[in-house]
């Protein structure tokens, strides 16, 4: 970074990152360091006697099957999610940049998804799909499929992953159309006096090109799928029917708020913690080749 | 670079179905929100708007909602409102103060404080919730605006764009302030906040929406109906659900929850696209 000129004051810099210093320290770093602590501990219930017992958590949580049952729900959850919205937008962001007429009346409808809170994405997706009064579950019935994902675990997990999905078209779709502003038009033009149609100009120019947008768009659609799907979940499922939509942010709720095992709750957010922190650095890594920080 | 026309009509085609598929869960609930429980009750739904608009919205505002979730739909509207404002006004604040420091000053722990907030990004609410929520009891902030709002606005990502966007600002500028006398308040306020207006806009679309839809915090920190945002509001209708069950009602509740931050995002249209776009990157 050059050198630039600042203005020389003493207190006054102080005074300025304090406020957002003081709030992250309160509700950041003490409750992190909180969680690691406590993850290295044992507390009855009642939260009347704890006991160190090293990373006896850990193991406990790792050998338990729900543990794991609820990595894989995690795994089929975040990948199906990810890639299916990604699918979906990098479709309508290729035709969006085609159309010339109305291009932007398609713009402000798609992104509608993206104010809408996801539990109430949930929601709405549970109203269309439930087996008593949806008016879209009677369609499924017709075609024979004993629609009910309020109990049937396959149809659950396909109901998540469609209202997460439909959630998250829309972030999808502005990255994809800004990542399509950017290619060059010459190259396109170029490829096309060189006789490539439409298909091959896609598959060999734009698609490469837009490496880097996919990129940065998997590492936060994961995020997302991770984190931000906590509401789905719950308004939807509530992790069922039996643990078959239990994700690892859900299991570390229901483990720490509803089941009371606070040792493992704490060390199963020091894993999601390891995870993030994971996945930061990756995105990390892209974005300091494209930006620069001194 | 045209296309031939036949791929415009392949093209139109598709975004079509698309924008029907995105917009038609929202519609299907808008849709339901106009027909008396009856018909709710008895599928399929007719596609188009019945006629008990005016009295379900009424029935809803002026004490429908507060019989079934014991705290009234304003009440809700407002709680959130205050929630999203809050939120994207201290985080745009307190960002944009720590940022002007970490940029046009130079003192001692800089780069360690610049990384205090920016490690921030790798600790979501929902890696630390129970800690996080044994602060809100020791600091007595469940069931208030304080709790709700206060863990929310620490924001690195704010502060990085901010960050991003002030280092773009030529050193000549700052200079020509001081030559001129302007203090670092002056600097502030009449050149760096005037310069950041379209950055301000943007980021304020995106933590406002942000605000409004959080679902795990408020569920947490907030125990009495009263402070409830109205997505909790919402969940805790649909979680009693029964044969009784005032579908309708919810269903113009969902249409309260969505409204909103759809017309900030489609009113603030540009500078929102801009400043997702840029932010993120």
């Amino acid at each position: 970074m050059t050198p630039r000129a600042t203005f020389p004051h003493k207190f006054l810099p102080y005074l300025l990152v304090a406020p957002q210093l003081a709030i992250t320290l309160v509700f950041f770093y003490w409750p992190a360091s909180q969680a690691v602590r406590q993850s290295l501990f044992r507390e009855d219930p009642f939260g009347l006697r704890s006991t160190f017992v090293g990373l006896a958590n850990f193991k406990h949580v790792l050998s338990q099957p729900n543990y794991i049952n609820s990595l894989e729900v995690t795994v089929i959850f975040s990948v199906s999610t990810a890639l299916i919205s990604m699918a979906a937008a990098l479709l309508l962001a290729v035709m969006a940049e085609k159309v010339i007429i109305g291009r932007g009346f398609y713009r402000t409808l798609m992104i509608w998804p993206y104010a809408v809170a996801p539990a109430i994405a949930g929601m709405l997706w549970l109203f269309m799909f439930n087996p008593s009064f949806g008016s879209l579950a009677y369609p499924l019935r017709w075609l024979g499929i004993d629609w009910d994902p309020l109990l049937d675990s396959k149809q659950a997990m396909v109901l998540l992953i469609a209202a997460a999905s439909w959630k998250q078209v829309s972030y999808n779709f502005l990255f994809f159309v800004a990542g399509l502003q950017s290619i060059p038009k010459s190259l396109l033009e170029a490829a096309s006096i060189d006789g490539a149609g439409e298909t091959r100009r896609f598959w060999t120019i734009t698609f490469p090109l837009l490496a880097p947008t996919s990129f940065f768009l998997l590492v936060v659609n994961t995020v997302y799928a991770l984190f931000d799907t906590f509401g789905i979940i719950d308004a939807v499922t509530g992790g069922g029917p039996g643990r078959a939509t239990e994700t690892l942010v859900y299991k570390v709720y229901k483990d720490g708020f509803v089941n009371l095992i606070l040792g493992d709750s704490a060390a199963e957010s020091v894993i999601l913690m390891a995870i993030v922190i994971g996945l930061t650095a990756i995105q990390f890594r892209y974005i300091e080749r494209k930006v620069h920080y001194g | 670079m045209t296309s031939s026309i036949g791929s415009r009509v392949v093209a139109h085609a598709l975004l079509i179905i698309g924008i029907v598929i995105v917009a038609f869960p929202i519609y299907y609930v808008f849709v339901a929100s106009t027909h008396s429980l009856r018909e709710i009750l008895n599928p399929p739904l007719p596609l188009i708007p019945g006629d008990q608009f005016l009295h379900n919205y009424y029935e809803a505002i002026f004490g429908g909602v507060r019989r079934i979730g014991g705290v009234s739909a304003t009440r809700l509207l407002v709680n959130t409102t205050i929630v999203g404002l809050c939120v994207a006004i201290g985080k745009i604040v307190i960002s944009i103060l720590s940022a002007y420091a970490i940029v046009f000053f130079r003192f001692p722990f800089r780069m360690t404080f610049f990384w205090m907030i920016f490690i921030t990004l790798m600790l979501p609410v929902e890696v630390r919730i129970l800690p996080t929520y044994k602060v809100m009891v020791q600091l007595h902030l469940i069931d208030t605006f304080g709790g709700l709002i206060l863990p929310l606005i620490a924001s690195a990502t704010a502060t990085l764009l901010f960050r991003q966007f002030f280092m773009t600002i030529p050193a000549e500028l700052v200079e020509a302030a001081r030559v001129d006398g302007a203090g670092p308040w002056r600097f502030f306020f009449d050149i760096l906040l005037p310069l950041s207006k379209t950055n301000i806009a943007a980021l304020f679309v995106i933590l406002f929406i942000y605000g409004w839809t959080q679902y795990l915090w408020p569920l947490l920190v907030t125990n009495s109906n009263d402070m409830n945002t109205i997505i909790i509001g919402l969940k805790k209708m649909i979680s009693f659900a029964d044969a009784d069950t005032q579908w309708h009602l919810v269903m113009v509740t969902c249409i309260l929850a969505i409204l909103p931050p759809i017309l900030v995002v489609v009113l603030m249209q540009r500078w929102f696209v801009k400043g997702l776009v840029e932010s993120e990157k």
